[in-house]
């Protein structure tokens, strides 16, 4: 537990890491939810195969890591499938109308001081600490 | 083919980054928003480390034409806060908060996440389905508004 932090900045450098490889490299903004909705909704069809091997290595790579810990990996995410389906929902449509979710809008727009990504930083975020103490606190569903 | 190795490369040290901060535990991405509980500062460090390296990156592309393979650098950024990016926004981080996942570590972690992992990333598939749709409708109400 109080070595959380320092995993949380080695894995915030690393996912800093690609985001900064994909810039330079491949001239793209790593962005999770356009990389996704891109494909989803046809509206990056173009490149299509960029976005599937960027996928794929988020797949893939993460999986083969598993055996590496000594601790059995979960997402412990709620057994409420109700809450699960509307909070998928309100994820894709929420980071589509936004044009970018915590990976486009947090990492790659405040790093490069943008407004749009630094003011919707702050709506998600606090949106995101309402619904918890709401969801947690006042009604108890999750 | 070189586009896509590094595109692959990319998203297996995104992935591999997000499963090492802790992201794709749900309880932690909870735990951090939840200010009145027993509050878990994690993601502050991840934020906080994956901003410097991007930052840096942000400096070189400013003095370089095109990226290493060609195709051109992403313009500078739109700069106003309009009323879609609010509510994107405010709809994406209430989702967020609900379920504790976002579209990166939702996908990173679909090898192990179980039904739920499942079931989770779908539903957020459809709501990607229905945005343009729904910014169809939030465009043609914001004009409206303004005309009246």
């Amino acid at each position: 537990m109080q070595m959380d932090w320092i995993w949380g900045l080695v894995g915030g450098l690393m996912i800093g890491g690609a985001a900064a490889m994909y810039l330079l490299v491949n001239g793209r903004i790593m962005g999770a939810s356009g990389i996704i909705g891109g494909l989803v909704d046809r509206s990056g069809w173009h490149t299509w195969a960029e976005r599937a091997a960027f996928i794929a290595g988020l797949v893939l790579v993460p999986m083969l890591m598993l055996p590496l810990f000594s601790v059995e990996v979960s997402t412990n995410i709620t057994g409420n499938l109700a809450v699960v389906i509307a909070a998928g929902i309100l994820v894709g449509l929420g980071s589509r109308l936004a044009n970018g979710c915590t990976s486009g809008h947090g990492v790659c727009g405040i790093s490069r001081l943008s407004l749009r990504g630094i003011g919707a930083t702050v709506f998600y975020l606090l949106a995101g600490g309402i619904a918890v103490v709401l969801f947690r606190h006042i009604l108890g569903v999750i | 083919m070189l586009r896509n190795l590094f595109a692959f490369l990319a998203g297996g040290l995104f992935g591999a980054g997000l499963l090492v901060s802790g992201m794709t535990d749900t309880n932690k991405v909870q735990g951090w928003l939840d200010i009145f509980g027993d509050w878990d500062p994690t993601l502050a460090f991840v934020l906080g480390g994956a901003i410097i390296p991007m930052a840096v990156a942000w400096n070189v592309a400013a003095r370089r034409a095109r990226p290493v393979l060609g195709g051109e650098l992403p313009g500078k950024p739109a700069s106003e806060i309009d009323r879609t990016l609010v509510v994107g926004s405010v709809i994406f981080g209430a989702g967020w908060g609900l379920a504790g996942l976002c579209p990166g570590p939702a996908v990173a972690s679909i090898s192990w996440g179980g039904l739920g992992g499942v079931v989770f990333l779908v539903s957020m598939i459809l709501g990607m389905l229905i945005a343009p749709m729904v910014r169809q409708r939030l465009e043609a109400a914001a004009g409206a508004l303004q005309r009246s």
